[in-house]
């Protein structure tokens, strides 16, 4: 709005004079201001995208990783099929022989955004394939997480705060570790969506407004529809209602905001088929409604307490009104728990409230990686600097305490100990870390200006005044402050300015070694220094896609379900939606389990092919021997008949020839190792030595009875296996 | 055997004394072969057939065409057929191509199918001229066994007759076959027949009667790639802002004997000299001088195995696919490459623009089942037509790109059964007025106008309701 002050009553600049640069350069002071902050706001913008392209520079436009190709797979079934039939989806393609109802088991956010995005590139006639759409998803919404980081930081604090919270976590390694191009997953939107809804919902208590609030209510809906971790939302934001009730903070906007927010959000939150009536039967759900039932209860007492002039009368009523509350709320739960109206937490959500509960009871989610608990050089590689700020801006927020601080300290105390249950939950402590970090930041570097601005300015006033005074006003100004304070202010604003520096560059590093890998293809450094690019499961997949029967059942550990439907295009029995723990222990078992048994049960499924991934020729040590524990133990929770010990030698996993005589000829072993025995893979070792683990096979000498080899890629990674037809009875 | 060629006489006689009737100047029956020497090449999976054919006008009137004919099972496998004479002694000798166009009789006997070859000038009573025809075929290899295993090498069937098929009567004759080794399995003999190294020779054979055919089968080892593209696409997208972009999209099979059973990694990578002979693993395109901007790529991605040669004659591109391909396995990518417009686009005399540009596959020594051909000319571009050296089905349609409100007309050619050979320039004629090539800037730029206007015109209204301040 500076602008209108400026271009009104100016008359018209003289023809002969040159372009009057100088009066375009001589805005007001909030003009240049506004000016800055937006430059500073695009730059920090495109610095959001372009950070995330590494990996498109370094390897190709791809889809990474596991879970993406999922996602790549159903958002190009909506772009050419049209979004009945994807809602209504049943695809054969996975979980043979049981199928999955994909509209009904998926968060649709993401899919439905980028074949949005994608449908309006194609009206404004960009020719541009839907891969690329997806592939740049996750930078396009994290740029524009930078804008709702400014403007949350914004209503928190001020301004300052919110430009320095956009640029911190436009390159937060521990954000672009799921929004690089190519992680086409939902935490790429879902974060937007959750700091999004956030914000209005602050925004809503602030104002009191219900537009805010319908606003959040609808920002809700997108996270529903983008992401499980809606459920943090829906936890959070009644849990920091309560708080604010607990600390008399009360208030009619609170009021407007969280009702409003809650009632609309809960209706459109229904409208996803895979939430549907959880949301109001669910345990993880309860605590919302039961704070909304208490907020009526609060305005039902402001109300009685208005009525009533009589305290006495009034703290009665109260004793009354609320154990008759309490005793109402906790017998319609426990009438509901005990009737099955309610359905129980599920393991998923205890194993957020106990770290050691998925390691006992759901091996299927501890086998998982990023569902370990974290390290603390993780916290630092994903924080950096912003782990020491951290602590620093609960400080600042707790000196200047407002509905808004309440709710940033305890986003990010909540958020805090989340990330260090689960690895992945590192991405949602990120944005209240950098939010909290740049209220730290932007207020000592405001203090410290302030200091050495007051002190020049001071200085200037004396020396032109120079009279007599002089000493005094030197004595005042010394009695003021500390000794060297100035300088003080100057080294620290130094420091500062080189630990922002160096976060930067620890961001960039970071992006560019660790997060940056599409881990579809690998990249190796060859003998003589060049690029040695491992790409073997693509050269699998596409083997797949080509030469196999179009009605092919694969069988291969869940981990490449995903991949396997969407670049070979071949049903698979399990994938990475581990929706069925049984039919996942049944791969298991397969696996673990000696040749011809694991031939019934491969009969049993009609397997075709079987893929395993191998590491032993080239070092690659995330391959399927690495992960055959976690086989055992998942299908040992199923079926009995495998037990663990039987794999172990003294409680040690081993591929030589110490190893367990039923490791050394369970399905998995012979057909990692067929015919490894015969290769030579380093100088100076032996035959068949297994460069991942670093040991010689134990078994060299494996026959095939029932299976043969169909096809091996180049470096051995994958291995394919054909299931050969059953013998003829005579 | 008598008999039959006996009553082969006969019908022949009613045949041709049919022809004599219906075509009185064409094809005189009095035409006679002096000498007939056909060399053919088994060595790839392309059969080529270089047929020198003598002959002498032994009629009374002029002679102004020369009949070959092909048995049905080769007619359906025909490429090309191209037919010349030569003129000019030893060492000036050039060789003038003559027209060739199928013929209309179709009273041949047993389907055989009649392609007939115009003479330069008619053939005068008592004359002799001497006729080179060259043809290929393809398809026409059949493995034997039809699957293979890893370590085996691939053997084939060939099947012709001994004696050209033609109309006339043959003074004399001589075939000789090569294969690719001389590892023949077997052979028919039809006396007199030998055998040099990786040559073999049937005949000469004396004055035999027309369509006389005696079928020979030979039973060799081939293990030539049998690389069959199934189709390609080849996109040639024209921008008059200076570039030519293509794209060609492969749909690659391995056509020989299919693969069985087992393929083992580890003997394919360190028994290379036994284990696979017959599959292959690189293949040659050779793409136009000044190519930049090469990818290869699928649908799922970049493919890395790939080397560019450039230098200033031509540009060669190396690829390899994903996996190696053995019998009967598939592979389909694209190549795209960008070339500047300067070389491909010219103007003709009456002012209007002509693209010339290389039909066929540039995939080396391949053959196409299935070619289509697009040339999408600049939006705004009218009249296209399109002048090819041999029949292609022809039309038209739409293509939709950046920018575009009207859509890039596009000429699409077809043709079936393309070999090396079709690599030929053709040229599609269109109009274009240079104007249209400003219009897609200028929608961009009056896009970013609209914008800035819109924001001066946000910034300079007043949008609320009531007065706040």
């Amino acid at each position: 709005m500076g602008a209108k002050a400026e271009n009104g009553p100016k008359p018209p600049p003289p023809l002969s004079s040159p372009p009057p640069f100088k009066a375009l350069v001589k805005l007001k002071t909030k003009q240049q201001e506004l000016l800055i902050r937006a430059a500073a706001l695009a730059l920090i913008y495109v610095l959001a995208f372009a950070i995330r392209l590494f990996s498109v520079l370094r390897y190709e436009s791809m889809i990474h990783e596991f879970d993406p190709y999922f996602n790549y797979r159903t958002t190009l079934f909506l772009t050419r099929n049209g979004f009945y039939e994807f809602w209504n989806w049943f695809d054969s393609e996975s979980w043979y022989p049981l199928g999955r109802i994909i509209g009904g088991t998926l968060y649709p956010g993401l899919m439905v955004t980028a074949a949005l995005i994608y449908r309006a590139l194609r009206f404004l006639t960009f020719a541009i394939h839907i891969r690329e759409v997806c592939v740049l998803t996750a930078p396009f919404f994290a740029s524009n997480t930078t804008l709702v980081a400014y403007f949350f930081g914004k209503e928190i604090w001020d301004a300052g705060a919110g430009l320095v919270a956009a640029a911190l976590i436009a390159i937060c390694p521990g954000y672009i570790s799921r929004s690089v191009a190519g992680s086409y997953d939902n935490e790429g939107v879902a974060i937007f969506a959750l700091l999004f809804t956030f914000y209005l919902f602050v925004k809503a208590v602030n104002t009191g407004s219900l537009a805010w609030s319908l606003a959040s209510a609808f920002g809700y809906f997108y996270m529903v529809s983008a992401w499980g971790g809606y459920v943090f939302i829906i936890n959070l934001i009644p849990l920091y209602v309560l708080v604010l009730l607990v600390t008399g903070r009360y208030s009619m906007r609170l009021y407007v905001a969280y009702n409003c927010m809650y009632v609309l959000g809960m209706l459109l939150a229904m409208q996803i088929r895979f939430v549907g009536f959880q949301h109001v039967q669910s345990g993880e759900h309860m605590a919302a409604m039961g704070v909304f039932f208490l907020m009526q209860v609060f305005y039902f007492l402001y109300w009685v307490k208005d009525m009533l002039n009589d305290t006495k009368l009034f703290q009665s009523f109260l004793q009354i009104t609320l154990t008759c509350a309490i005793g109402v709320g906790t017998l319609a739960l426990g009438i509901g728990m005990a009737s099955g109206y309610i359905s129980p937490w599920t393991g998923r959500f205890y194993s957020l409230l106990d770290p050691t509960y998925a390691k006992d009871h759901i091996p299927i989610i501890a086998s998982v990686s990023e569902h370990q608990p974290t390290a603390w050089s993780s916290f630092m590689f994903d924080f950096h600097i912003l782990l020491i700020l951290f602590p620093a801006g609960l400080y600042f927020c707790f000196k200047r305490l407002s509905d808004a601080t309440i709710f940033i300290v305890m986003y990010g105390l909540t958020s805090m100990y989340f990330a260090s249950v689960m690895v992945r939950l590192i991405l949602v402590a990120a944005p209240a870390v950098c939010l909290i970090s740049a209220i730290a930041i932007s207020a000592t570097i405001k203090n410290l200006t302030t200091l050495i601005r007051k002190k020049s300015k001071a200085a200037l006033t004396v020396s032109s005044k120079a009279t007599s005074n002089l000493k005094a006003s030197a004595k005042a100004l010394l009695d003021q402050s500390l000794p060297f304070q100035e300088n003080g202010a100057i080294a620290l604003l130094v420091g500062a300015f080189y630990l922002l520096s160096r976060y930067a560059i620890h961001c960039t590093w970071v992006t560019s070694e660790a997060y940056s890998s599409p881990s579809i293809v690998l990249a190796a450094r060859g003998a003589h220094g060049g690029r040695v690019i491992f790409d073997d499961y693509r050269e699998a997949y596409y083997w797949l896609r080509q030469n196999t029967p179009p009605d092919a059942k694969v069988m291969s550990w869940w981990d490449y379900g995903y991949q396997i439907t969407a670049m070979g295009n071949r049903t698979v029995i399990v994938d990475n939606n581990t929706w069925n723990n049984t039919h996942i222990a049944t791969v298991g078992r397969a696996m673990s389990s000696y040749e011809h048994e694991a031939y019934e049960i491969m009969q049993s499924l009609d397997v075709d092919y079987v893929l395993v991934v191998f590491g032993g020729l080239t070092g690659y040590s995330s391959d399927d021997i690495n992960k055959f524990l976690w086989m055992v133990r998942i299908g040992g929770g199923v079926f009995p008949v495998i037990k663990e010990p039987d794999y172990l030698v003294n409680g040690e996993y081993r591929v030589d020839k110490g190893a367990a005589p039923k490791m050394l000829n369970c399905l998995m072993y012979k057909l990692s190792y067929y015919r490894f025995g015969e290769v030579t893979t380093e100088y100076g070792k032996p035959a068949g030595y297994d460069r991942a683990r670093g040991v010689e096979i134990g078994n060299k000498d494996i026959k095939l009875e029932y299976l043969e080899e169909a096809f091996t890629t180049s470096n051995w990674i994958i291995r394919i296996y054909k299931v050969k037809p059953p013998k003829n009875r005579w | 055997m008598g008999r039959t060629s006996a009553a082969m006489a006969v019908f022949l006689f009613l045949l041709l004394s049919l022809f004599s009737i219906f075509q009185l100047v064409s094809s005189s029956p009095e035409i006679r072969v002096l000498s007939a020497e056909r060399r053919i090449d088994v060595t790839a999976p392309i059969t080529r057939v270089f047929l020198t054919l003598k002959v002498e006008n032994a009629g009374t009137s002029e002679v102004s065409e020369v009949l070959v004919a092909f048995p049905p099972t080769e007619a359906e496998h025909l490429a090309i057929l191209k037919a010349s004479v030569a003129e000019g002694k030893r060492k000036k000798k050039t060789y003038v191509p003559l027209s060739v166009n199928p013929s209309g009789s179709p009273d041949a006997p047993n389907d055989a199918q009649l392609y007939s070859v115009s003479l330069r000038s008619p053939l005068k009573s008592g004359e002799a001229t001497t006729v080179e025809v060259l043809y290929v075929l393809t398809h026409l290899l059949e493995p034997f066994p039809a699957e293979i295993s890893q370590s085996e090498p691939q053997l084939v069937y060939y099947r012709d007759s001994a004696t050209l098929l033609s109309p006339y009567q043959i003074v004399e004759q001589i075939t000789s076959i090569k294969t690719p080794s001389n590892k023949v399995e077997s052979f028919t003999r039809v006396d007199p027949t030998s055998r040099v190294g990786s040559e073999l020779r049937y005949g000469p054979y004396h004055d035999h009667g027309p369509y006389s055919y005696s079928p020979v089968i030979v039973h060799f080892e081939n293990n030539n790639p049998f690389a069959v593209v199934e189709e390609l696409v080849r996109e040639i997208e024209i921008s008059h802002w200076g570039s030519l972009q293509i794209r060609d999209h492969y749909k690659l099979k391995h056509a020989g004997a299919r693969h069985k059973g087992v393929f083992s990694r580890l003997e394919y990578q360190f028994k290379q000299s036994v284990s696979g002979v017959a599959s292959f693993r690189h293949l040659l395109i050779k793409l136009p001088p000044r190519v930049h901007s090469v990818y290869y790529r699928d649908e799922i991605g970049n493919i890395s195995s790939s080397h560019l040669h450039i230098d200033s004659q031509k540009s060669e591109l190396e690829i390899e696919p994903r996996y190696p391909l053995f019998g009967g396995w598939k592979a389909t990518f694209t190549i795209g490459y960008g070339l500047p417009l300067q070389d491909f686009l010219f103007e003709s005399h009456d002012g209007r623009r002509y693209l010339n540009f290389s039909f066929g596959c540039p995939l080396i020594e391949t053959m196409v089942d299935d070619l289509t051909v697009k040339v999408i000319l600049p939006e705004g571009s009218r009249n296209p037509t399109a002048a090819v050296p041999f029949p292609v089905d022809q039309h038209l349609e739409m293509t939709y790109s950046y920018l575009d409100v009207v859509g890039r007309t596009t000429v699409v050619l077809q043709k079936r059964n393309v070999v090396p050979e079709h690599n030929i320039p053709f040229q599609v004629y269109y109009d274009f007025n240079p104007i249209f090539m400003f219009a897609e800037p200028l929608m961009l730029i009056s896009a970013v106008f609209l914008f800035f206007v819109a924001c001066i015109a946000y910034v300079h209204v007043d949008l609320s309701i009531g007065k706040s301040s």
